[in-house]
């Protein structure tokens, strides 16, 4: 049942109690006790909008960085993971398979900005071996949607 | 009258008897009053809010791009139609020969009036459950035979019984069309009803069809398929078809799954009239079939969320409402209001812009009743409530 729950949060964070019991047949009383759990359980972390930044003013200037790590003695992958993590402008960190370990989403209010934080901060980790900064030029879709011309679905009205 | 007047005025009529004779939909007629009308919520749709799964159009974009562009066999794909047998079988438990006893259709529309015709002679009556889909009577029309309604009621889960058919009977009966779960009630059938309704067509040579459209959107029962009841394979003409389940109503694809001998008779009319189905429509329903489906899943488990805030919505605003087990429509009662159902929809669409269907457009018994559509988005379903609720209110004080 809580998996239920969660779907519709996750597609509308902004569902309330009610509208969530009238879509599930749970009492209202119920989906409160479920969802109270899943915040201490961690289950879920936050309710978020995704916002579409090109639209607003403030500017904002993504990258992804790839970075290889050096195992070091004592301090496994994830104590460095944390060490970046930790930092603010870090907006997803990821160990992924392959060529490099971390895949480091950042967010900057300029070019700048994010040029400073692989220079001053990234690269000084201990254990970071390299680092390989791509600028994102244009979010297309984001968290599963998608950020411009997502397409409308144009019903008759009425039909047979 | 003479003969010669006869002919005379025979020829001034430029339309058949035959078309004459078909009423316009009930349905229609809100079309027209729909037209040009701004910030309207419509529940009077009949298909899903989702456009087509996205790896079912690239599958067909991609045919496109390979010059996929000419005819197929008339029956269909020999891929599709075999990738169905194998479906209806692992779904249904049904064997279906993809060779003799399959055709794919123009949707299953076109499924139901090929199977009219195939098995229809003039005179010849089918028995129908009222209220039921708009074009169930006109289907017989056309092919020529009598439509014999029976009432179905509410409080009898708008299940046709086997008895009531059975007290319908003439020489002249050929057959029964059901379609369960139903289009405008969302009532579903009960095994034991349909094998009640199985033993009475074996005993009395009747030939069932039994349009199962949409036989992937139930909840919290399981579908039955009226020819996997036994020895039910040879007296029953399967419809079914893509548009539901795989939010495909655009692509026109349908199926009838029959012996050999009804599907022979209904391939000939196919190819004289329709040649066959859409190439590319094919291609994207054998993807369908083959690809992942979880897509249905998923949409069937957001339609009963919407099922489930309607009808507690309806149900709120005292327009007690029947469990909809399956299809996506609620078909709530509105006779506290007073009025007939199509004064309710006409009205409630002039003050609240709410669109519903009449629940008469779909037999006499629908009086009383509106058909609201739940494929649409939840926020849409409760700003439609909350108008309701004031017009139901309204009307109930005035």
């Amino acid at each position: 049942m809580l998996k239920d729950i969660l779907k519709i949060l996750e597609n509308d964070a902004r569902a309330t109690p009610r509208q969530i019991s009238d879509m599930t047949g749970l009492p209202q009383a119920e989906v409160n006790k479920l969802i109270k759990q899943a915040w201490q359980d961690h289950v879920i972390l936050k309710y978020k909008a995704i916002v579409n930044w090109d639209k607003a003013e403030n500017e904002h200037v993504f990258a992804l960085i790839e970075v290889k790590l050096e195992p070091q003695k004592d301090v496994g992958f994830d104590s460095i993971a944390e060490r970046i993590y930790r930092f603010p402008q870090a907006r997803s960190v990821y160990l992924v398979s392959g060529t490099y370990d971390l895949l480091v989403l950042v967010v900057g209010k300029n070019n700048h900005e994010i040029a400073n934080f692989v220079s001053q901060k990234l690269s000084h980790i201990d254990g970071v071996k390299a680092t390989n900064t791509q600028f994102i030029l244009k979010r297309y879709k984001e968290d599963g949607e998608v950020i411009e011309g997502a397409e409308e679905v144009k019903r008759q009205p009425v039909v047979l | 009258m003479s003969v010669q007047t006869r002919v005379q005025q025979h020829r001034k009529q430029k339309v058949s008897r035959r078309a004459d004779r078909l009423s316009p939909s009930g349905i229609r007629k809100f079309f027209d009053l729909l037209q040009g009308m701004e910030g309207v919520i419509s529940l009077g749709v009949g298909e899903p809010d989702y456009a087509t799964p996205w790896h079912i159009r690239e599958a067909a974009i991609e045919s496109i791009e390979k010059g996929q562009t000419m005819y197929t066999s008339n029956s269909g794909t020999p891929e599709l139609r075999k990738e169905l047998a194998r479906h209806l079988k692992l779904q249904y438990g049904v064997d279906y020969d993809p060779v003799t006893e399959i055709l794919i259709t123009v949707g299953v529309s076109e499924a139901l009036d090929l199977a009219m015709r195939a098995i229809l002679d003039p005179g010849d009556e089918v028995i129908l459950p009222d209220p039921s889909f708009v074009a169930y009577p006109s289907s017989v029309i056309l092919a020529e035979g009598n439509p014999v309604s029976i009432p179905t009621y509410e409080n009898t889960s708008f299940e046709i019984s086997a008895a009531d058919i059975e007290s319908r009977l003439t020489r002249r009966t050929r057959a029964i069309l059901i379609g369960y779960p139903s289009n405008p009630t969302g009532a579903v059938m009960s095994r034991q009803k349909l094998a009640d309704i199985a033993e009475l067509a074996a005993d009395k040579g009747l030939t069932v069809l039994s349009d199962e459209i949409y036989a992937r959107l139930t909840y919290g029962v399981e579908h039955t398929c009226f020819s996997s009841l036994p020895q039910m394979k040879e007296h029953t003409v399967l419809l079914g078809g893509f548009s539901k389940a795989y939010a495909m109503t655009g692509w026109r694809i349908g199926y009838a799954a029959a012996p050999a001998e009804i599907i022979a008779a209904m391939t000939k009319i196919h190819q004289y009239t329709m040649m066959c189905a859409s190439t590319m429509g094919q291609v994207a329903a054998l993807e369908a079939l083959k690809g992942d489906q979880d897509c249905v899943r998923e949409m069937v488990e957001d339609y009963n969320r919407r099922r489930l805030a309607i009808v507690k919505g309806l149900c709120n605003i005292g327009l007690s409402c029947f469990e909809p087990k399956g299809a996506f429509y609620a078909f709530p009662s509105i006779r506290r209001t007073g009025m007939t159902s199509e004064e309710f929809a006409e009205r409630l669409l002039e003050e609240e812009k709410v669109a519903v269907v009449p629940g008469s457009a779909f037999g006499a018994c629908g009086e009383g009743y509106v058909r609201c559509c739940y494929a649409t988005s939840m926020s849409d379903i409760e700003e439609a409530l909350r108008r309701i609720k004031r017009f139901v209110s309204k009307h109930r004080s005035g």
